[in-house]
């Protein structure tokens, strides 16, 4: 009996080395690329753009036969997990799919609040990441291996206080934010602090908050009615925004609300209605009057996909694009995992001036891209239309 | 002033939602003495029913081309609403309680939180993680009286909540059925000597407490019309804290706590910064109980179902 187990013992260990001998030096080495994403929790719609924008982008190198590295073309898998839009179920799909389905790269998550902590992880297995969507500066700050596709909060806070200044001409804001989330949080403060550096002190009249998941915001709203102020900014997810103002217009609000990037999915103006129509938010792309690579991209996705593709996906394509051209500028893929993710990062830091659907892009040595915004209003038909462009100085 | 009027009418509809849901724990609480923690989730499906019905029923009205009025839409949808979801209501009973009724109070006490988990993935596998949102089904229209803002919607959430615990409050005094569920909830042991069965008083009762909470699903549905499959954990949990604070088994005690619990909510995020409002209102609740620690209307190791 001793000696039958002993056996088989022997024989696994053999079978193991085997197969693991079998896997590395097989003929061809597999690209395999992360995407961590909300495919369902509190806002599945941009898990799906997400995922959309994956597909598309696997579509295009599987007809090219794989991504030519040094002469060779490999073959690309995608690892896709569901993060259910939970700061630590992103913790959890970074960490498989680094230790467990050893991928190359990860690209996501989208949130700042999973961003944040999931790169982290990233960047302490070493493994390149790039979040398309995350505008917080904590995801890529002080971590050499994350990367992010869109502008800060700390431009974009300034970008909306000036739009709201010079096209309304108004003195006094109101903000309504969750506190329990990083994106919002961030966003909110950066926008006080752009704001009252413009209009002085205590300008921002009404600084108010919730947690995630609440639904009523009658008592802050209520409060912000009676604040005097000009604007409410809200920088929320779209399935919020629909409540808020909904709600902010029931309590007799009548002035212009502001929105940030978080309100460009497409779900937001289904579930708001005629209540959104003419409001403005600042994003990274304006779907309506699009041109060149941007026109074909969302011409593309449409066909596809039967609606026209929010700012995520198009976000996701780019940093897809990226990774693709930093895949291809790394010369050679080793098949060992490590040496590899490493050429991978000094190849992503290395990309300049990089020609994508929401704009060009150099990495700043943060990992984060020089990027304009873009102030789209709603339009009276419900779509999001090119309003201003704002760019860094 | 105007502020302080505002927020009352806030905090009547936002308190209607909890009252609601709050009495469908008090009664199931009274017969069968355990909390049927799927509650929430009930609400959730009725929101959702009535979302379906009343698609269903917007679909038929543009096919056939009648012009049938929103509030009428909204009247049949209620009802329906609660029609079907009584079902859901004594199915859980059904499969999830009555095989467990004499097993550990644990064992039974923990099956309401398995069925709630299923109902929301199962939600989530059907439906998928998309929003819903509700139809409007009636116009808002927003009344400014003084200072104060006021919709047709937030007077119709309050009128009808009021109205099915009215309706309540007389079924259970007044009627055969009700006059049975007090005696159960009085002696679950000898009634069922006298020939009322406890397998026709639970379904009942839980039929009753899931048509309340479908109703409070669809009014819930009118105010805040993004739908989503973990909708009802949150507020299921906090009309939980209600139907305690009223005193365990107690309607009238489940109702008032349910508008209280409303009230403190919108005024403590009135008064104090938004950030600390759960905070201050439930420290407020967990004041009130270290001195009234059997709620309001609850008496010591008495479970009667009193009015």
């Amino acid at each position: 009996m001793k000696r039958l187990v002993k056996g088989t013992v022997w024989g696994l260990v053999a079978v193991l080395v085997f197969s693991a001998n079998a896997w590395s030096f097989g003929r061809k080495t597999v690209i395999k690329v992360g995407i961590n994403a909300p495919i369902t929790g509190d806002i599945p719609k941009v898990g799906e753009g997400t995922k959309y924008a994956a597909q598309m982008w696997l579509a295009d190198i599987e007809k090219a036969g794989g991504i030519e590295v040094g002469g060779t073309k490999y073959p690309v898998e995608l690892v896709i997990e569901d993060n259910e839009s939970k700061a630590e179920s992103a913790v959890k799909a970074n960490t498989k799919m680094i230790t467990e389905d050893e991928v190359l790269v990860i690209v996501g998550p989208q949130s700042s609040k999973q961003a944040v902590p999931a790169g982290d992880v990233a960047n302490n297995y070493e493994t390149p990441m790039i979040t398309p969507w995350s505008t917080n500066p904590d995801s890529t700050k002080d971590r050499p291996y994350c990367f992010r596709g869109c502008f800060l909060d700390p431009f974009q806070g300034p970008v909306l206080a000036d739009f709201i200044t010079e096209e309304f001409g108004f003195t006094t804001a109101a903000v309504l934010y969750d506190v329990a989330s990083d994106y919002p949080k961030g966003l909110a403060e950066f926008f006080r602090e752009a704001w009252e550096k413009i209009h002085g002190p205590g300008s921002v009249v009404a600084f108010e908050s919730f947690t995630t998941k609440d639904t009523d915001f009658s008592s802050q709203l209520s409060k912000i009615n009676k604040s005097g102020a000009q604007v409410l900014f809200t920088p929320q997810y779209y399935n919020e925004v629909a409540l808020i103002v909904q709600q902010a217009h029931e309590l007799g609000w009548t002035g212009p609300i502001v929105g940030s990037d978080s309100w460009g999915s497409a779900e937001t103006v289904a579930l708001c209605g005629k209540d959104c129509y003419g409001l403005f938010f600042s994003t990274h792309y304006a779907a309506a009057g699009a041109q060149g690579a941007t026109k074909e991209f969302i011409e593309r996705y449409e066909k596809t996909y039967g609606y026209t593709p929010d700012d995520v996906a198009a976000l996701t394509w780019d940093s897809l694009r990226l990774v693709q051209t930093a895949i291809e500028n790394t010369g050679k893929i080793t098949g060992k995992i490590k040496q590899d993710r490493k050429a991978v990062r000094d190849a992503l830091a290395r990309v300049k001036n990089f020609k994508g659907i929401t704009g060009d892009m150099t990495f700043t040595e943060e990992g984060d891209p020089n990027k304009c915004a873009v102030i789209v209003r709603i339009s009276d038909k419900g779509e999001y239309e090119f309003y201003k462009l704002v760019c860094p100085d | 002033m105007d502020l302080f009027l505002q927020n009352i009418v806030n905090g009547l509809q936002w308190g209607s939602f909890y009252a609601l849901i709050a009495l469908g724990y008090s009664m199931v609480y009274s017969i069968l003495m355990l909390f049927n923690f799927a509650h929430g989730d009930v609400f959730m499906v009725g929101s959702y029913i009535g979302f379906g019905v009343a698609t269903a029923l917007l679909g038929l009205a543009a096919a056939t081309g009648l012009p049938i009025p929103g509030w009428l839409i909204l009247v049949l949808t209620i009802l329906f609403s609660m029609f079907l979801t009584s079902f859901v209501g004594m199915f859980i009973e059904r499969v999830g309680y009555r095989p467990l009724r004499e097993a550990p109070r644990a064992s039974a006490a923990i099956t309401g939180l398995m069925i709630g988990i299923i109902l929301e993935t199962g939600n989530l596998a059907i439906l998928g993680a998309r929003r819903l949102s509700f139809p409007q089904l009636i116009e808002s229209t927003t009344y400014q009286l003084g200072g104060v803002f006021v919709t047709n919607k937030k007077i119709l959430i309050v009128a009808v909540s009021l109205g099915l615990m009215y309706l309540l409050h007389r079924f259970i005094q007044k009627s055969k059925w009700g006059m049975a569920m007090r005696a159960m909830s009085f002696d679950f042991q000898a009634v069922p000597l006298m020939g009322i069965s406890i397998n026709r008083i639970a379904p009942l009762t839980f039929a009753i407490g899931s048509s309340l909470a479908a109703a409070a699903g669809i009014l819930y549905g009118l105010a805040y019309p993004v739908l989503d499959p973990y909708m009802g954990i949150l507020l299921g949990w906090k009309a939980f804290v209600a139907a305690i604070l009223g005193g365990r088994g107690s309607i009238l005690g489940a109702a008032l706590a349910g508008f209280l619990l409303g009230f403190i909510e919108i005024f403590v995020a009135w008064i104090f910064p938004s950030t600390l409002r759960d905070v201050i209102a439930y420290s407020i609740i967990l004041l009130i109980l270290t001195f009234r620690p059997h709620g309001f209307f609850g008496q010591a190791h008495s479970t009667q179902l009193r009015l």
